[in-house]
């Protein structure tokens, strides 16, 4: 093993002074960054009160949330003042107009009992006393005298209140009992009547059943057939509504693709005006130039709420919106590759004798078609996204239907059904773009290959 | 006399076979051509029957805004801007400009509409903060030729996807529910959503490195972090620094619109003065904004020039 000398170190660090002896500025700049970046950060944090903000955050809403997304409850209400007890639901529940579950069960002895989750959660009560029973523990409730009185210990599940006791039964629902009232709110994995609602004819009945009505039973609503009035009610199905959900989601995609189609097809021609080596005016390049930043630093936020005042809330002004700021993004992408192309070709068209359009034709075109139409492409892609935020400023589409959805906090299967949507629309069209560009880079690939082995 | 007979024929072969590619490749340019103008017009008439109101009821009416928009006293967008008393002020929010203010100390103030703008800017910036510190790590466990194990790199790749494709509009309305309606929840939406664009960006980035100093580092026995940290970070530092920069261009916008939802910022109060028909107002927020987004824009490419050079720059746009 040999070791360097002192010597030897001394003449490396003469040889390459530039890495040996760089100036301050270079050496420490990377800390400089980051002190920077922490000491923002800092001021961020200051700037958004961001402990305050997350002391009073509730994150313990987030699982409920999320549950919400893939599961809906039903929530019977018993009177216990009235005569006889007997369960309620809610109007517009998901059991329908009669509602007869079997996990609402009326004992020989007149208790009510209600599984929250089979025999292993269950309440049973009647006027003057109820039965906690969950996690293997029994909980006796008296509801003489006033308020509800737990008598023995409560465990942890069970929360007592002034004048209600709430047991929380995990995932599969809770209970709350008042003097007077039994309220239980009992959950269910999936999404309730997501092919026909309540008011449907075809509600409640099974696949099997649906099925042989649609090819061979007695029209249900004289006048139309089986089939049709199937598909009408799952179209026009109150609770998911997807007749409105696709409708809205096809403007969504409609507005991404007539966006940026006419964007391209406005800043096509444009673009051969603001590319410095094509045109000869050095003013119209840079008057062109500066107002296709004007498109694009006008945010696409801006024009929606102006065409949105303009044509009323619709899919037209978020076409226009996003047209309006294409012509922007693509006039430049589009002006700087036609700055990058290679003269040689248009010099050799120029030669010929050809005239104007025809040297861009045929000297400029073939080199710059396939960049365009890639990076069309690209902003299409992107824009089907964008297309999802702008519609929520009421410029039509998916946008508004999911922020209104959200706004209550109560329909988030609803919204999770309207994501999967958007993901899938996102999804597809990710794809076919990614596939086009492919089979574009593909064949500029082997034209580049082709030339070259020409020499 | 053969010989030049044998010439032209070969040469009229030659000029057949070219004839008939072309008119096959024409073929399909007009058809596809034609595909796109059907599918223009379809579109066209489905988003006008789609909307409240039609296009050609609308069209004469297309310039009504201007009748708000333009200010009898063009010095009232000025005061607008920077929160000055306005004598057009008869006690409506239309010209009520001092009302804003922020007062940082004693009779100091920052103007309202500077500090929503700083307050977008903000959120752009610490979101791509986010999505930045997030996404390096994920990028180099996504590389293919950086981590061997293909199921760390497919679950990767696909949450990053996930977090690219999910809309934002709907993370900033779950966080608006436990954060409260605000700009930490578009921080949030925001981020996560960089977190995935801009790791998709690095993972490509990073598989496209030259591989000969990782290989020198592996010789010498470097573990998986020094050599992810000597040999390909500083290959890809520039590039990373270039998207993240395009990054906060888009995030700028992207804040602004969130703000037009509730999540704070210039949006917001851009939405109500048009929606009110502030003329001055109006003016004074898209004049701000603007110009915000113009400097951001005009910066970024600047430093994207000087990092990365022209050519990495037009793959970008």
């Amino acid at each position: 093993m040999s070791t360097i000398t002192a010597d030897e170190i001394s003449a490396i660090e003469k040889r390459h002074p530039h890495i040996f002896q760089r100036p301050a500025y270079k050496r420490f700049w990377p800390l400089l960054l980051v002190a920077g970046t922490v000491l923002y950060l800092g001021y961020a944090l200051w700037f958004f009160s961001l402990p305050q903000v997350l002391r009073e955050s509730h994150w313990e809403r987030l699982p409920l949330f999320l549950s919400q997304w893939i599961s809906y409850d039903l929530q019977p209400e018993f009177r216990l003042d009235q005569p006889e007890i007997t369960p309620k639901y809610p109007r517009f529940s998901a059991l329908g107009e009669n509602p007869n579950p079997d996990w609402v069960i009326k004992n020989p002895d007149g208790t009510y009992t209600v599984q929250i989750d089979g025999d292993a959660k269950f309440v049973t009560f009647d006027k003057t006393k109820a039965t906690l029973t969950a996690n293997g523990v029994t909980v006796p409730i008296r509801l003489t005298g006033g308020k509800p009185v737990v008598t023995g210990p409560a465990p942890d599940w069970v929360t007592v209140h002034d004048d209600e006791i709430v047991a929380k039964m995990g995932f599969a629902g809770e209970v709350r009992v008042t003097v007077d009232r039994v309220k239980v709110r009992k959950r269910f994995l999936g999404w309730a009547n997501f092919v026909f609602d309540t008011r449907s004819p075809f509600f409640g009945k099974p696949a099997g059943e649906v099925m042989s009505l649609i090819v061979s039973g007695p029209e249900l609503q004289p006048g139309t057939s089986n089939l049709a009035l199937a598909a009408d009610n799952i179209w026009n199905n109150a609770q998911w509504q997807h007749g409105d959900v696709w409708t809205k989601l096809l403007q969504t995609i409609v507005m991404a693709f007539l966006g940026t189609l006419l964007g391209g097809i406005v800043a096509f021609p444009l673009a051969f005006f603001a590319a410095r080596n094509i045109t000869p005016s050095g003013l119209l390049s840079q008057v062109l130039k500066r107002f296709f930043d004007f498109m694009r630093s006008v945010d696409m936020l801006i024009w929606a709420l102006f065409f949105t005042r303009a044509f009323g809330p619709g899919p037209l002004a978020g076409s226009a919106a996003i047209f309006f700021t294409e012509i922007g993004t693509l006039g430049k992408t589009y002006s700087e590759a036609l700055e990058n192309i290679d003269d040689k070709a248009r010099e050799g068209v120029l030669s010929t004798g050809a005239n104007g359009i025809l040297v861009q034709r045929y000297g400029v075109l073939p080199e710059v078609v396939p960049i365009f139409i890639s990076q069309t492409l690209y902003q299409w892609e992107s824009n089907t996204r964008g297309a999802t935020i702008i519609g929520a400023v009421g410029a039509g589409g998916i946008g508004l239907k999911l922020w209104e959805a959200m706004r209550t906090n109560s329909n988030w299967a609803n919204v999770f059904y309207m994501v999967l949507l958007t993901l899938l629309v996102v999804f597809v069209f990710d794809n076919i773009s990614n596939f086009l560009r492919r089979r574009l880079s593909r064949t500029l690939h082997d034209y580049n290959r082709l030339q070259a082995e020409r020499g | 006399m053969t010989s030049a007979t044998l010439h032209s024929d070969a040469t009229r072969q030659q000029a057949d076979a070219w004839r008939r590619q072309t008119s096959v490749r024409r073929f399909y340019t007009a058809l596809g051509v034609g595909l796109l103008l059907v599918a223009m017009c379809a579109t066209m008439w489905f988003a006008d029957e789609a909307n409240a109101g039609h296009f050609f009821d609308r069209l004469p009416h297309i310039l009504d805004f201007l009748s708000w928009l333009i200010p009898k006293d063009w010095n009232d967008v000025w005061r607008a801007l920077f929160d000055i008393a306005s004598p057009s002020d008869k006690g409506t929010q239309e010209f009520n400009f001092p009302l804003g203010r922020v007062y940082v100390w004693g009779g100091f103030y920052i103007p309202e509409y500077f500090e929503l703008m700083l307050t977008t800017v903000n959120v752009a910036l610490v979101s791509t903060f986010i999505g930045f510190v997030f996404a390096v790590p994920f990028s180099f466990i996504a590389a293919r030729n950086l981590t061997p194990s293909p199921i760390l790199r497919l679950i990767v790749k696909r949450f990053m996807e996930l977090l690219r494709a999910f809309p934002e509009i709907v993370i900033a309305g779950l966080f608006a529910a436990i954060v409260s309606i605000g700009p930490v929840a578009a921080i949030i939406a925001i981020g996560l959503h960089s977190i995935g664009a801009l790791g998709k960006l690095f993972y490509e980035i990073n598989e496209n490195i030259d591989m000969r100093p990782e290989e020198g580092l592996r010789a010498v026995g470097a573990n998986w972090f020094e050599r992810v940290r000597f040999a390909d970070l500083p290959q890809v530092l520039p590039n990373f620094m270039s998207y993240t920069l395009l990054r906060i261009e888009i995030n700028v916008r992207i804040s602004t619109i969130m703000g037009a939802v509730g999540g704070g910022g210039i949006g917001e109060e851009l939405k109500l003065a048009i929606s009110r028909g502030f003329g001055a107002k109006t003016l004074a927020l898209v004049l701000l904004l603007f110009i915000t987004i113009f400097l951001v824009d005009q910066f970024s490419a600047w430093l994207r020039r000087k990092l990365v050079g022209e050519q990495a720059f037009l793959m970008s746009a």
